[in-house]
């Protein structure tokens, strides 16, 4: 029988005043805040992520559906000022952009709007909701535009010849091919609204990261803190990702595209 | 981990016995050499960057006072000062892996935070105050009703904000910034009617404020006065104890004050800000019986 190795023996010096002290047992210490537990703070801030995150991308989804219609549009009007708005906050980093809309937007309003816009009380989030939303939108538009160049052009021309008007042919046969094709890279899009949401903290949004950031300031447990956070972001984009394989598996048109 | 027995073999065998005996902190500074300050970029005027980027601050030259007494201790004249800036979201990681050994700065001492880390005697007192634009007039926490007011997210004076707002029904907004010059930036553009922080704080950016008359700090404070500390690494006695020992040796001596009255009642570089806040009299406390209690009502009497 073979003998066993001895255990090594730890060092007694790794306690000698060098090193981290775990805590998990934190989350479930009042914060002094005194509105409930450092867990809570957590889940405050996951909820405000998750609300930015869900009307960020609605605005996201549909600006950038309709930018990217215009992109592929005859012509030269409408194609022009698709590409302009894509430009423009796709080339921005999403920091400037926020600041932007936060600090410079109402300066340059009529001074009685600014001061109506800045002690508007969910200034912060407004801000980040919109601001995260057009910078999204350009993302999302360049992702419908190349879907729906993806199709055959015999597609448009079948439509036309059939009679069908421009909307009639973008509505019944040019976009319900096209977002299946860029479903994949519209679910990266959504996982990066989620992620870019966390880029609102400098706007003072009290989101994930935000909230993460004060249990550590207040608690110092720096590391429980930005576990916890970065569990959450995983665990959101995680559910994302699985809904949106079975959506893919759901809308997918048999014969059509990767088997 | 399994450096450390070696490295622990390497010491005893090259060293004399009195170097073994060390541990913790002052044994890492024996065997590479070196001290480490954390230190802030703008927390003026307890530690920040001049114009030539070099560290400088009311805490920094503290910090100095206390290496000088590391290099009596250790017989180390030649021992190597290393500086690193941290931030405040990164300082306790780096202190507890060993990157920094003292946290030169403007952090305040509570029970929370000495659960994680240890503090030396308190080197200021600061209560949470308020600054509005002058021509606001507004002196009285009361007068805040119904306004937005401002502060950092995260921080100490958020909670007092709230919790005043909540007790006395002042209906306020309370909106938090990243950081304390966002903060400053809400009051300047009128995003905010005030700013709630550390009076300290609040004084060092109207001082370098556009037009620092345009603004005023409130009279009446939210909290007793805070403590500040320098931070070490818990459950290090011997280390906590020299340090302990320079700093209180500092506190009381001429030099101590003269330090006080370089930084807070002088022209401080690099703009020649004068701050002009004499020492408060809990302070004065503090530097004739200096003490590491992280309770503010310790220190008002």
């Amino acid at each position: 029988m073979p003998t066993r190795p001895t255990t090594r023996t730890r060092p007694a010096t790794t306690s000698n005043g060098v090193g981290y002290h775990w805590n998990w047992g934190i989350f479930w210490e009042m914060s002094p805040e005194g509105t409930g537990t450092y867990l809570d703070m957590i889940v405050q801030g996951l909820r405000m992520t998750l609300i930015t995150a869900a009307l960020a991308w609605v605005i996201a989804f549909i600006v950038g559906s309709a930018i990217g219609v215009l992109r592929t549009l005859p012509g030269r009007m409408a194609p022009l000022a698709a590409s302009a708005w894509i430009e423009l906050f796709r080339n921005m980093p999403l920091l400037v952009q926020l600041f932007l809309w936060y600090f410079v937007f109402p300066e340059i309003l009529p001074a009685a709007w600014g001061i109506w816009l800045k002690q508007l009380p969910a200034a912060a989030f407004l801000t980040a909701v919109i601001g995260i939303g057009f910078f999204m939108s350009a993302r999302v538009a360049v992702q419908v535009a190349s879907g729906i160049e993806a199709l055959p052009q015999g597609q448009r021309a079948a439509a036309t010849a059939l009679g069908l008007t421009p909307a009639q042919t973008y509505r019944y046969v040019l976009l319900p091919m096209a977002y299946r094709i860029v479903l994949p890279p519209l679910t990266s899009e959504l996982l990066n609204t989620v992620k870019n949401t966390s880029v609102a903290l400098t706007i003072g949004l009290a989101e994930l990261t935000a909230r993460a950031r004060a249990v550590q300031e207040f608690s110092f447990q720096v590391f429980e803190a930005f576990t916890a956070a970065t569990l959450a972001y995983l665990v959101i984009n995680l559910l994302a990702t699985m809904a949106a394989r079975w959506l893919e598996a759901r809308v997918r048109v048999p014969g059509y595209g990767r088997a | 981990m399994r450096l450390i027995p070696l490295a622990l073999a390497a010491l005893f065998l090259a060293l004399p016995a009195k170097a073994a005996d060390l541990t913790g902190t002052l044994q890492k500074i024996k065997e590479t050499g070196t001290i480490t300050m954390g230190v802030r970029e703008s927390s003026v005027p307890f530690s920040y960057l001049d114009d030539q980027q070099k560290p400088v601050g009311y805490a920094i030259d503290i910090c100095y006072q206390v290496v000088d007494a590391v290099k009596k201790a250790l017989s180390m004249p030649d021992l190597k000062v290393l500086t690193v800036p941290v931030l405040s979201s990164n300082r306790i990681p780096l202190m507890a892996n060993g990157t920094i050994d003292l946290e030169c700065g403007s952090t305040t001492n509570n029970v929370e935070r000495q659960k994680q880390v240890a503090f030396t005697n308190t080197h200021y007192l600061t209560a949470s105050k308020f600054v509005a634009k002058a021509a606001a007039h507004l002196t009285t926490i009361d007068a805040l009703k119904g306004k937005t007011v401002v502060s950092t997210a995260g921080s100490t004076n958020i909670v007092q904000l709230n919790k005043a707002n909540a007790d006395r029904n002042l209906g306020i907004t309370v909106v938090a910034a990243k950081d304390h010059a966002e903060a400053f930036l809400m009051v300047e553009t009128d995003r905010a009617a005030a700013f709630v922080m550390d009076d300290v704080i609040l004084a060092s950016f109207i001082a370098s404020a556009k037009d620092p008359a345009a603004y005023a700090i409130g009279d009446e404070a939210f909290s007793l006065a805070e403590p500040y500390g320098i931070m070490l690494r818990r459950d290090d006695a011997p280390f906590k104890a020299l340090v302990d020992k320079a700093t209180a040796d500092f506190y009381t001596s001429t030099a101590g004050k003269a330090n006080y009255a370089k930084w807070f009642q002088a022209p401080i570089p690099p703009k020649g800000l004068n701050l002009n806040t004499p020492m408060s009299k809990g302070l004065m406390g503090a530097y004739a019986h200096p003490s590491d209690n992280a309770d503010p009502a310790s220190y008002d009497k």
